[in-house]
């Protein structure tokens, strides 16, 4: 190796790459060229009135009192999302809290059979209190997993729905070091970073996310932020509204209510 | 999904203490991460002890200049590697050059990388060894006389104004690598440090820590490096050299020390939500590395070894046999330095409720021999480069090595 | 001044270099690749075209209108077909070929309904080792309108875990309604129409008054004894020997 040989090798290296990779990208791009434009707001395909994105913000509300954790949301968030079904990646999941009379405090995920595990809460006459808490990923105003990735395959959408480009993933793993949520896992499948999307692809037809739809007692409300009559506003209005690690200044657009202090 | 990874998350599940959240079973950022600061370090540092030499004039360490330089080029090469090998999608590192995002640190990588390179090592180099190369392909013949030639772009001129002119180029140029080199290793501490979601890593010392600890790594491999060098050539050592580029080692170590000794009180005194699961981290899963190999054999020892060497006026003998330990122990604790951020970062939950745990492959891209060939890899491009570039400035009769 | 010959050399590479990044960056790739606003839209694109499973509740009374009818009556209202029947959209689309699944054992409704401590106060529980064991919970139960016909066992049904409690202690023999007046619209809608408690130290004073003609439950001075609070703010009327 010597100088000229390696400024050569790069000279050559990088553009190859380039190159090789823009004809692969350009077929792409010719397949989706059409939808591009439609999005981009010419809209030649015929259909309901155009989206505008601008006209929406979407969030969650998890009323912590009405849920049951009976995981019917986790497993419907499988099926719709194909996530892999084996218990360590999800999209959604729900944590059991224990509040013991003594302040200690025992968590464990329902979604993840471990041998420790037990099948349901023994009744326990030290227990203070005892509930759950589904999580996901919270769609932050801020959102840190956008700030960090390096190549911008994960954004925010301007109806507020943090999604991953998995065609440019790199699979650094940089944002899910960067969630302080744990909402990201790697897919084993694609080498890319996954996660919740809101079931974008359903809420653009008018339909619930799937944990929403299947929720039994309806302790997740999905609605946009901008409209004023939405449940989830309504809801918001109602209820005293905590955010999930709110130090980080992260603005989680997953709102809880009746959230104990314990959970984080 | 293989069956395989299942089987290994199940197991590791079953390690697990305390809460964490689902998705945090794996560890994502395995020795491949640990290598990597660990070489980018190696290159700072290595950088910093060459540059001793024309930025603030110390003669003494002349011996190792040239050495020196090039250990940070052979590392520096290597530096992206394990990076590109750690990727879940390593064919699609050009997208990092096409749409780099701006807000993050991680993208910067590309730039930071190509200008060091390119702007700062590769330059100084060139200019070190234009007069060199030229008199080296006078005297040569064949496929070296080529090489050389090519290396030095075909430049003829030797003139003393030209030579002058060398000479102040590399000055300029040191003047911006130091900055450059501080920006480098600085960098990848930034890469840790502004994790806020992780307080292990999120502290605004980590650059500060990194580099430190980076110079110290370079400084004590610039001399491991020259030891070996003399002894396989059977040369005597400059002990004048040694004695000094040893003491700039001790001062390194102590400020390394001390910077690592705030950040863990400050940790301590803030004392945040989540210093009770770090003290868990440090206790538990941390000991050995941390305490025992960080401290105490990384730091206490050598820092014990090379005050006896100094102080003791012990024979030639007696200094390179404790100096030459020093370095070896040195280089052992900021590999620990290493693996104990990246690793241990990611041993604990973001629910500060749990423990993880991680379990090292053997094989594999991301396994231990991976790591071992990488670490090896610098090693053979340096033997490589100094067959072609010599190490000691020829004198004008003197014949060529190689 | 004369430029020295070396950086003559060493300009032409650099210049190469630069020009080299440059041409690539700027001509050699195609717009597609390094467009982030094309990437984004065409991320949406590909996250737009992904299948719906589950088709949602309103098109399935478009066929079941009885069903849904039935359900949105019951306390099942608020459930979702496909949070039964699983995702449906394949049915939809072909009724005749692709039959979403009803479960009908013992092992799907306790999912909901078994008992957990985690879950909501209020929240219909029962144990199924002792909720008559081995009958499908359909053979009572219409899972669109799951009120059983008659409440079975009176007050046990749902507040089995008081009847164990009581059936250990000294109050074992006492049915419910010997405090507790309960409506017919309770077991209908058992938060909105609540059962009566005794709001008064004189009602367990009846048995436990020293002046009772009944001889076994033990007496005490209801005029000094615990005043002013009433009996069950200390005692837990359902397990009296409990400690308080």
């Amino acid at each position: 190796m010597n100088k000229r040989d390696f400024l050569k090798g790069l000279i050559l290296f990088f553009p190859a790459g380039g190159v090789l990779g823009a004809l692969a990208g350009e077929l792409d791009a010719k397949e989706t060229a059409p939808a591009q434009t439609g999005t981009a707001g010419a809209a030649p395909k015929p259909g309901p009135k155009a989206y505008d994105p601008k006209a929406h913000y979407y969030g969650m509300g998890i009323e912590i009192d009405k849920c049951i954790g009976c995981n019917r949301c986790v497993e419907a968030c499988k099926a719709e999302n194909d996530v892999p079904r084996e218990p360590f990646f999800f999209r959604t999941w729900i944590e059991r809290y224990v509040i013991k009379k003594d302040g200690d405090v025992v968590v464990e995920s329902i979604s993840v059979k471990s041998k420790a595990s037990k099948e349901t809460a023994q009744e326990d006459s030290d227990v203070l209190r005892t509930f759950f808490v589904p999580k996901l990923c919270n769609h932050c105003v801020h959102p840190p997993c956008v700030q960090v990735c390096p190549v911008g395959a994960t954004f925010a959408t301007e109806d507020g729905v943090v999604l991953i480009d998995s065609k440019r993933c790199i699979g650094c793993r940089y944002c899910i070091q960067a969630c302080p949520y744990g909402a990201r896992y790697l897919d084993p499948r694609t080498k890319t970073a996954d996660k919740c999307s809101f079931c974008y692809h359903r809420v653009r037809q008018g339909l619930l996310p799937a944990c929403v739809e299947v929720c039994p007692t309806q302790a997740r409300i999905f609605g946009d932020l901008k409209s004023k009559a939405s449940r989830l506003v309504r809801f918001a209005r109602m209820n005293k509204i905590h955010v999930l690690k709110p130090s980080l200044n992260t603005e989680p657009k997953v709102y809880y209510a009746q959230l104990d202090g314990e959970v984080r | 999904m293989s069956a395989e990874m299942t089987e290994g998350l199940s197991e590791l599940l079953e390690q697990i203490t305390g809460f964490i959240y689902p998705n945090e079973i794996e560890i994502h950022w395995s020795i491949l991460i640990v290598v990597y600061p660990y070489i980018t370090g190696l290159v700072a540092g290595a950088f910093i002890l060459a540059s001793l030499v024309k930025v603030f004039n110390v003669k003494d360490v002349q011996p190792t200049y040239r050495l020196a330089l090039l250990t940070a080029l052979a590392f520096l090469l290597v530096a992206p590697l394990p990076l590109l090998l750690h990727l879940g999608r390593p064919e699609l590192f050009y997208e990092i050059l096409l749409t780099p995002n701006v807000t993050s640190a991680m993208a910067m990588f590309g730039f930071v990388y190509a200008w060091y390179l390119m702007g700062v090592l590769l330059l100084e180099v060139w200019f070190e060894y234009r007069r060199d190369l030229i008199v080296m392909a006078g005297r040569e013949r064949g496929l070296m006389r080529w090489i050389h030639r090519a290396l030095s772009l075909f430049s003829t001129d030797t003139s003393e104004a030209a030579l002058a002119f060398d000479r102040k180029a590399i000055r300029a140029i040191t003047i911006v690598g130091i900055p450059s080199a501080f920006l480098l290793h600085g960098y990848v501490g930034f890469i840790f440090g502004s994790v806020k979601a992780n307080p292990w890593w999120s502290s605004v010392l980590m650059p500060i820590v990194f580099l430190m600890s980076a110079i110290v790594s370079g400084i004590a491999l610039v001399i491991f490096l020259y030891m070996m060098l003399a002894a396989i050539r059977k040369e005597p050592v400059d002990m004048r050299c040694l004695d000094t580029v040893t003491s700039y080692l001790f001062y390194a170590v102590i400020v390394d020390f001390s910077l690592e000794a705030l950040d863990f009180i400050h940790r301590l005194y803030e004392s945040e939500e989540s210093v009770k699961i770090l003290g868990k981290l440090i206790t538990h899963k941390l000991f050995m590395s941390l305490f025992v190999l960080q401290i105490l054999i990384g730091m206490f020892i050598p820092l014990g070894i090379l005050v006896v060497a100094k102080w003791r006026k012990l024979n030639e003998d007696g200094r390179k046999l404790l100096y030459f330990t020093a370095v070896i122990l040195i280089q052992l604790g900021i590999f620990s330095t290493r693996w104990n951020v990246v690793i241990g970062g990611q041993l604990f939950s973001k629910s500060f409720r749990g423990l993880m745990a991680y379990k090292m492959e053997v094989m594999g891209i991301e396994g231990f021999l991976a790591a071992i060939v990488l670490l090896a890899l610098p090693f053979v491009i340096l033997a490589v480069l100094i067959r072609v570039l010599p190490t000691k400035r020829l004198v004008d009769e003197a014949p060529g090595p190689a | 001044m004369r430029i020295p010959e070396q950086v003559k050399r060493l300009a032409v590479v650099v210049a190469v270099i630069i020009a080299g990044v440059l041409v690539t960056r700027f001509y050699a790739i195609p717009r597609s690749l390094v467009s982030t606003d094309l990437h984004r839209s065409s991320t949406v694109q590909r996250e737009l075209a992904k299948p719906v499973k589950f088709a949602g509740s309103e098109i399935c009374q478009g066929c079941h209108e009885a069903e849904g009818i039935k359900k949105n009556r019951s306390f099942h209202r608020n459930l979702s077909c496909e949070g039964c029947h699983g995702p449906a959209t394949q049915h939809t689309e072909d009724p005749m070929a692709v039959k979403p699944p009803a479960p009908r054992d013992r092992k799907f409704c306790p999912v909901c309904h078994a008992y957990d401590a985690s879950r909501p106060t209020g929240f219909p529980q029962i144990n199924p080792t002792v909720h008559n064991p081995l009958k499908p919970c359909i053979a009572c139960h219409n899972p669109h309108d799951p009120t059983p016909p008659q409440t079975p066992r009176a007050c046990s049904a749902c507040h089995a875990q008081i009847e164990r409690t009581k059936a250990v202690s000294s109050h074992a023999l006492l049915v419910c309604t010997t405090c507790h007046t309960v409506s017919e619209q309770h077991k209908k809608a058992p938060r909105t129409a609540l059962p009566s408690k005794p709001q008064t130290r004189e009602f367990c004073a009846k048995c436990h008054g020293k002046d009772s003609p009944q001889k076994d439950p033990p007496k005490i001075d209801v005029t000094t004894h615990g005043t002013p609070y009433l009996c069950w703010q200390c005692h837990y009327p359902h397990l009296p020997e409990g400690r308080g």
